[in-house]
């Protein structure tokens, strides 16, 4: 067996490259798609989001380990899908109408892909009835919004209303984050969940699927 | 002596508030380019100028934020110019014009972008806004310190002076940019990079702010820009406002000049009341 550790650290180490080899290593050796992404990339993305927690990384080191992550998952992506295994939720994801920041966005969609979701990343300056036709199209069960701007908080209230005009708001959690979003903007608006980081987002994704 | 020292002779200097959310007041759209109204709506633009000169600002900032060929399209020269010339006229010789230089908003780390092109964006933009006439260049809302040392690095080719000011809004005592710097490598980044001064903007409050200055001032001996927000935004009958009053916001004015402030402003969630209240707290100090 290959030794999945290896796997495992150089995610953590924000190594790409030998993620890479580790992961084609363990599928060479026939380990499940899913052992390689549940039992180490995901693992492995938890303790990136601890260590964030706990001011061990910031955004750089985050940022290197998505891309190990993203690297690894671009290989196991397609046998995964072969095997028909389902991800832990699908989440849309995207930075609200008039506002183009997407670095924080950016950065929440690698994670929540780390965690297993399968992630629809609608970009930038999205308006609300685009939120809802990918929600609808790809039957997604959960939304994250994002927004850096003061000035286009508002637009987050706009695309939780029009779920909830659209009759849709039952079917879908929405998390929202950003610079300027707070716990209590959330409550405001009626949004399910706020995440101060993008680590925090993860577990956040995870308990609003499961409740 | 450098000529920022000479004009923090007379002691620390008042800069100006917030000007996005004063834009939207005079009619800009959300999700609208508030650079592009340099040219489309000129008389606006002065008017929130005119405003924070009126209300006692020293040093006023240009509509320039975003007017960086990575940051946004459009004719930046005219931009830049533009936004120098409507600050100069507001200012009528009673204020400085430090001219704003936002981020790239593009990550150097994930090869978004590279090193050249970010300094050829920095590059354009400071000579625009220097031709332009402006007093200094202000390269502000920094979270990277190596896109800083880029920033830094053109803007210094103009020959004017050149603030580095960052953001500190991560981590849990709030006194590292999103990409874990500490004031302490800011300033060393700032020193290493030949800016003429460093500073704190955006992030968090001005309860914070007092702390990050003392860390910015103790690390190097450059003079110290500060701009903290008005608290954090809150929905208030489905308005945002921010939680902090100009009289709880200029509580904090002596307290940030005891730390080494030279410039004192306020950032998001202000307004010329704010201003208002600084010099109010600059003659109760006095």
């Amino acid at each position: 067996m290959p030794d999945l550790e290896q796997l495992y650290a150089a995610v953590i180490e924000g190594d790409w490259k030998a993620a890479v080899a580790a992961t084609n290593a363990a599928v060479a050796a026939g380990v499940p798609p899913l052992t390689i992404v549940t039992g180490h990339l995901v693992r492995a993305m938890d303790e990136v989001g601890r260590r964030f927690d706990c001011e061990d990384y910031f955004v750089p080191e985050m940022l290197l380990s998505a891309r190990a992550m993203k690297a690894s998952m671009e290989i196991v992506r397609p046998l995964l899908v072969a095997t028909g295994a389902e991800p832990v939720g699908r989440v849309v994801i995207g930075t609200v109408k008039g506002d183009l920041h997407d670095i924080g966005k950016n950065l929440v969609a690698s994670m929540l892909e780390g965690g297993g979701f399968e992630v629809i990343d609608l970009g930038a300056d999205v308006s609300p009835q685009r939120f809802i036709e990918a929600v609808t199209e790809r039957d997604a069960n959960l939304v994250a919004l994002s927004a850096l701007l003061t000035v286009t908080m508002p637009s987050m209230k706009a695309t939780v209303d029009a779920f909830q005009s659209a009759g849709l708001r039952a079917q879908v959690k929405i998390m929202v984050g950003g610079a300027p979003v707070t716990q209590q903007y959330a409550d405001t608006i009626g949004a399910d969940g706020y995440s101060e980081s993008a680590a925090a987002a993860v577990a956040l994704a995870r308990r609003l699927v499961l409740a | 002596m450098t000529r920022l020292a000479e004009w923090l002779a007379g002691g620390p200097l008042i800069s100006d508030g917030a000007w996005g959310t004063q834009l939207q007041a005079r009619g800009l759209a959300p999700g609208e380019s508030p650079d592009t109204w340099n040219l489309t709506h000129p008389d606006r633009v002065e008017a929130v100028a005119r405003a924070y000169v009126e209300a006692g600002s020293q040093v006023i900032l240009t509509n320039t934020f975003r007017a960086n060929g990575i940051a946004m399209d459009g004719d930046l020269d005219a931009i830049n110019r533009a936004g120098v010339a409507i600050s100069r006229r507001a200012a009528e010789g009673r204020a400085l014009v430090f001219a704003s230089m936002g981020p790239t908003g593009k990550m150097l780390l994930t090869a978004e972008v590279t090193p050249a092109q970010v300094f050829a964006a920095f590059d354009a933009q400071a000579a625009a806004l220097a031709g332009a006439g402006a007093d200094a260049l202000l390269v502000e809302t920094l979270s990277d310190p190596d896109e800083a040392r880029i920033a830094v690095h053109a803007a210094k080719r103009t020959g004017l002076p050149v603030i580095g000011s960052f953001a500190f809004d991560s981590g849990r005592r709030k006194d590292r940019t999103m990409m874990g710097a500490t004031p302490e490598a800011v300033a060393a980044a700032m020193v290493e990079a030949g800016a003429d001064g460093v500073g704190a903007n955006c992030g968090v409050g001005a309860e914070f702010a007092a702390a990050i200055c003392g860390r910015l001032r103790a690390a190097c001996q450059l003079p110290v820009w500060i701009k903290p927000n008005a608290g954090l935004p809150v929905l208030v009958e489905g308005e945002i406002c921010y939680d902090v009053s100009p009289n709880l916001f200029a509580s904090h004015y002596a307290a940030l000049c005891a730390a080494g402030a030279g410039f004192v402003g306020a950032c998001c969630g202000s307004s010329p009341d704010f201003i208002r209240a600084l010099v109010t707290a600059r003659c109760a100090s006095n």
